[in-house]
């Protein structure tokens, strides 16, 4: 085996992504993947010890063929995560670019409600943000003599957008600002107005500097929708709770779990690993 | 009020200007023709970008009068774009627009400001990179070009508003020595045109060759002017004559 031998130039200490984990600050670095996945094995676990309090019936057909037997059902619950993940994400970022936006406008009051409503959801937990929203919001509304039903699951996903808002909103500020002001003087110079040169010059400058923290946004949301169980959605963590139940087999709960945690690594890994890489290739370029 | 070509074209009178307590610009007064070129020279911090910037409304002065063809440029109730459509600026720094190609660069104000017909402008534009000796190039980002080019694109952005006045900010400072040439003389090419062009510069050879009067700014004022043969070979101010010594 050839071993590499170090390049003149090429010194580890030069690349920017080894010093990155360290530089940013803590409650940034505790907001990844690897936690997120331990707190989602505490929160199985949660779930499934009383279950290991009852005894499971006697005759076992194997675990693998129940699996398969159940992936049917499960993979509806998953692909119903993945809905309410997909349009929670499009509504979240939606309004968090709008609200990025407003953070640095001219006018001062504008600039601090925009900043009060951000700090507000960015700080507040996911869970009461939807039991909020299962609260606060009726099961139906009546707009001109038509009733629009507010299922729970619609409910949800515009919890969960809130604070996806409150995130893409200070990816937004912070895009914006580190624009250079040149930019904003040669568009004012050529007689753009200020809305002009924010669609049109320094919004479609951001769109590289935020998509890797967009990214990862989308990860970690994705893995906190089995939240959504909690306020009575049927996904994927509803459907293998009614699974194991239906099963009532204590064997089964450990296989179980993990084959769902399997399917959102699956899912959420080659995100996070598009996402480093568009960090490093954009690190360097900008 | 209408302005008639035998009136100045940029007119300052005892423009003054401050940053917070820091008084920059105290009092200057000067009037360029149609077709005039002036250069503004002076040490760093003299003011001599914030003058400029004043021109094109991207500063607020405090007191005093500044007009472009008659329009007050201070007046609050000032239509900006009738001010811009008048005035082209090219900066130190280039600052084209990264995600947009050459072309695009020098399309996309008279489409979304102008909103002229984008065939008409992709003609003029075309022909604007050529007269910046860019052919071959409409594609590129600017981020693949050398600095010389991208400034040479920034002037053609500009010229592509139809300008009557532009306005260059140390647009050599920042390029390398043999670029520096090739934008002078894009620069040397408009005024041969009858642009009037306000120039801060420090190429004190092409001030010489190129302007009808020189400037000289130093703490906020204009020290002394004159057209460039007696205002370099007969400087009469001491801090002129300094910072001629110094920088020939
Ligand atoms: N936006 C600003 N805020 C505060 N001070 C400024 C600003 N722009 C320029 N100045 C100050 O005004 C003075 C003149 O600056 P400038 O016009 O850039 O000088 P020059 O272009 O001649 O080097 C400097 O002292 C500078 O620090
Ligand atoms: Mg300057």
């Amino acid at each position: 085996m050839a071993r590499k031998t170090p390049v003149r130039g090429q010194m580890a200490v030069l690349h920017p992504m080894r010093i990155r984990a360290d530089a940013l600050p803590l409650a940034d670095r505790m907001f990844n993947l690897w936690t997120l996945t331990a707190l989602m094995l505490a929160f199985a676990a949660v779930l499934i010890a009383p279950a290991f309090a009852q005894d499971a019936a006697p005759e076992k057909p194997g675990v693998i063929s129940i699996l398969l037997e159940w992936t049917p059902t499960l993979a509806k619950g998953f692909g119903f995560n993945v809905l309410i993940s997909i349009l929670s994400m499009a509504i979240g970022t939606a309004m968090g670019v709008v609200l990025g936006v407003l953070q640095v406008s001219p006018l001062r009051p504008v600039r601090s409600i925009a900043w009060l409503v951000t700090q507000f959801f960015r700080n507040s937990p996911w869970l009461v943000l939807l039991f909020y929203c299962i609260l606060l919001i009726p099961f139906q509304i009546e707009v001109f003599g038509t009733t629009i039903p507010f299922p729970g699951w619609i409910k949800a996903v515009l919890g969960l957008s809130l604070p996806v808002m409150a995130y893409m909103s200070e990816y937004m500020r912070g895009a914006i600002l580190s624009i250079p002001t040149g930019q904003w003087e040669s568009a004012e110079s050529l007689g753009f107005s200020r809305r002009q040169i924010m669609t049109d010059v320094i919004l479609p400058q951001t769109v590289k500097r935020v998509l890797p923290s967009w990214m990862n946004l989308y990860a970690v949301l994705t893995m906190a929708t089995p939240l959504v169980s909690i306020i009575g959605v049927n996904d994927v963590m509803a459907l293998t709770r009614a699974a194991l139940s239906a099963e009532g087999r204590v064997d089964l709960l450990i296989p179980m779990y993990l084959y769902i945690l399997s399917w959102f690594f699956i899912y959420c890994y080659p995100i996070s690993a598009v996402t480093r890489l568009l960090e490093r290739k954009y690190s360097v370029k900008l | 009020m209408t302005w008639t070509p035998d009136q100045p074209i940029v007119s300052l009178r005892d423009v003054h200007k401050s940053f917070g307590t820091v008084e920059v610009l105290r009092g200057i007064t000067l009037d360029v023709m149609k077709g005039e070129v002036i250069c503004i020279i002076g040490p760093s911090g003299s003011g001599k970008s914030t003058l400029i910037r004043c021109i094109n409304a991207l500063n607020d002065i405090q007191s005093g009068s500044i007009t472009v063809e008659g329009l007050e440029v201070n007046d609050p109730k000032l239509d900006k774009l009738s001010l811009r459509k008048k005035v082209g600026m090219v900066f130190q720094q280039y600052n084209l627009f990264p995600h947009k190609t050459v072309l695009q660069n020098v399309m996309m104000a008279p489409i979304k400001v102008l909103r002229q017909n984008r065939a008409e402008v992709e003609a003029r534009a075309r022909k604007l990179i050529a007269k910046v000796r860019l052919e071959g190039k409409e594609d590129a980002y600017p981020g693949e070009l050398s600095g010389g080019q991208q400034q040479r694109v920034a002037i053609a952005r500009s010229l592509a508003m139809n300008p009557d006045v532009m306005l260059f900010d140390e647009v050599t400072a920042a390029l390398d020595p043999e670029t520096v040439k090739e934008v002078l003389t894009t620069i040397k090419d408009l005024a041969a045109d009858g642009m009037t062009c306000i120039l801060v510069t420090h190429e004190m050879g092409f001030a010489r060759e190129i302007a009808d009067c020189v400037y000289f700014t130093d703490r906020g004022v204009i020290v002394e002017s004159g057209p460039p043969a007696t205002f370099f070979d007969n400087a009469q101010d001491p801090r002129t004559q300094q910072f001629l010594s110094q920088i020939l």
